[in-house]
């Protein structure tokens, strides 16, 4: 047992996450992306119920720790940044476990002019560059599901993926709705065994997990959304980014129906986030990628405690 | 009855599950970035010992199963029941042949045991680590030969049978360990 003083992180560690994060940066200066420092602390936050900020008084009023700097980095490229970057903390208050912790270092970039599927093949560059597998495969969300469950999610019935679910290992699952149960086979079945021999991404995501993506205007049931998985962890996650903002505001008020419904106190809606889409955002899509594992696997540890200077134990 | 929310699931927890009694040996989350939490475990039924993988939404709450463990006395079988004394309050329990699949092998009259009592009855009972038994039957011991190789059965004053080193002789005192069920060395 190491002594709670003592850093989780070797020194060897340490030198090759600073060079990881060298790489990072130089890559991105090369491509005229600007390097942006976004607020830890905002008046607002994500108000998605599954996503859960740390609230802090401050003189001022509530301040959250913000889960990324989503809405920061969109009200900069309202204003004309052009492509921008931020490696940077972010907070998601309850989560730890292996590959959790509630502190975490974020990379999150925009590239205005770029489709999702653009993004991609940039996100796969840039691992590769940090020495990371040059396999890339992609792979329908619906067509994993299909595979696992013989079920199509589109069209077949609350029941029958209830009772898949259940007949899986889910306790209470005729009592959930369609989302979890995805986010159960996804998570549980599908997930682990995704990116066994490279880089994986699953794309077209159900429109009802669209998040802050825009829905593909050819067939409005998928969102243009995209996840990034190696050795059965969950990397990255890319949006082509929704601009409209009537759509996004309808989404805001539905997060904060599902926030008083399931409980959780309020967030005030990022009003400034609105008023930036209003003024007009670029046709941009943007990515947040999870350094501390994408460093845990390229350093091949099991978890992200080894990669990380202090975890949140001995924080 | 009490019950467990997903965020205190550990190691060791005992939770009721369709009416069943399990020990959590393993639990880990799996939250996608954006998306449902779950809590997922692998339990063991305490009844049958059988393991099984369980996911649970985060948040959900999950009955506790009444289960304890204490140090009871043996005391005597029946022919059907084995009875059990709580040492301090004399108070007596009565297992079952299924509770004692294991432990009816290696226990005498006034050995402690390690008994699991759910709903305070013995679910399992296990005996000591190290037992201490009279051998009953072997062929006879062949002196001098202690170099262990190959071995014999010898019964011990239990019934049980275990492989023994050529020289061990009726009468002799063993050191048997209970886990392994093999003999460690002359007591």
């Amino acid at each position: 047992m190491v002594s709670s003083w003592q850093p989780v992180a070797t020194l060897d560690v340490l030198r090759r996450r600073a060079h990881f994060n060298a790489l990072i940066r130089a890559r991105f200066a090369a491509q005229q992306v600007l390097e942006v420092e976004t607020p830890i602390l905002g008046r607002s936050s994500c108000l998605d119920p599954q996503v859960p900020s740390f609230e802090l008084g401050t003189e001022s009023g509530p301040r959250w720790l913000q889960t990324s700097p989503e809405n920061h980095m969109k009200r900069l490229l309202a204003a004309g940044s052009g492509p921008i970057y931020r490696l940077g903390p972010v907070f998601r208050s309850g989560e730890t476990g292996r590959w959790h912790s509630p502190e975490f270092t974020l990379l999150e970039w925009y590239r205005p002019g770029f489709t999702d599927r653009e993004l991609m093949a940039d996100v796969a560059e840039l691992v590769a560059e940090l020495g990371g597998p040059a396999v890339v495969s992609s792979a329908r969300y619906g067509d994993l599901i299909r595979q696992q469950t013989g079920l199509d999610m589109h069209r077949c019935s609350l029941e029958s993926l209830q009772d898949w679910c259940a007949r899986n290992g889910l306790t209470g699952a005729s009592q959930l709705d369609r989302d979890v149960l995805l986010d159960f086979i996804m998570g549980v079945h599908v997930g682990p065994a995704l990116g066994a021999s490279g880089l994986e991404f699953v794309v077209r995501f159900p429109a009802s997990q669209a998040a802050l993506a825009r829905l593909d205007p050819a067939n409005p049931t998928v969102a243009c959304r995209f996840e990034l998985y190696w050795q059965g962890v969950e990397l990255a996650n890319g949006f082509y980014e929704l601009s409209d903002v009537a759509e996004q505001s309808r989404r805001f008020a539905a997060e904060s129906a599902q926030r008083v419904q399931a409980g959780l106190p309020a967030i005030p809606v990022d009003q400034d986030l609105l008023d930036a889409l209003a003024h007009g955002l670029p046709e941009v899509s943007g990515v947040a990628l999870g350094l501390d594992r994408l460093y845990a696997l390229l350093l091949n540890c099991p978890g992200i405690a080894p990669v990380q200077s202090f975890v949140w134990d001995n924080a | 009855m009490s019950s467990y929310s997903t965020n205190q699931f550990k190691g060791g927890l005992k939770i009721l599950l369709d009416g069943e009694p399990y020990n959590i040996v393993e639990h880990e989350m799996v939250k996608p970035g954006k998306g449902q939490a779950f809590s997922r475990v692998k339990v063991r039924n305490l009844k049958t010992g059988r393991v099984v993988e369980k996911t649970f939404k985060s948040g959900d709450s999950v009955d506790a199963a009444d289960v304890m463990e204490v140090d009871l006395q043996y005391l005597y079988f029946d022919g059907e029941f084995w009875t059990f004394m709580e040492p301090k309050t004399f108070e007596q329990y009565t297992a079952d042949a299924n509770a004692m699949a294991e432990a009816k092998k290696w226990i005498r009259e006034q050995d402690i045991c390690t008994v699991m009592l759910y709903n305070g009855s013995p679910l399992t009972v296990e005996a000591p680590n190290f037992v201490e038994l009279e051998v009953t039957e072997t062929d006879p011991g062949v002196r001098g030969d202690t170099s262990g190789g190959g071995g014999k059965p010898a019964t011990l004053e239990t019934g049980t049978v275990v492989r023994v080193p050529l020289f061990i002789d009726v009468g002799d005192k063993l050191k048997i360990d209970t886990r392994s069920g093999e003999y460690v060395s002359r007591a």
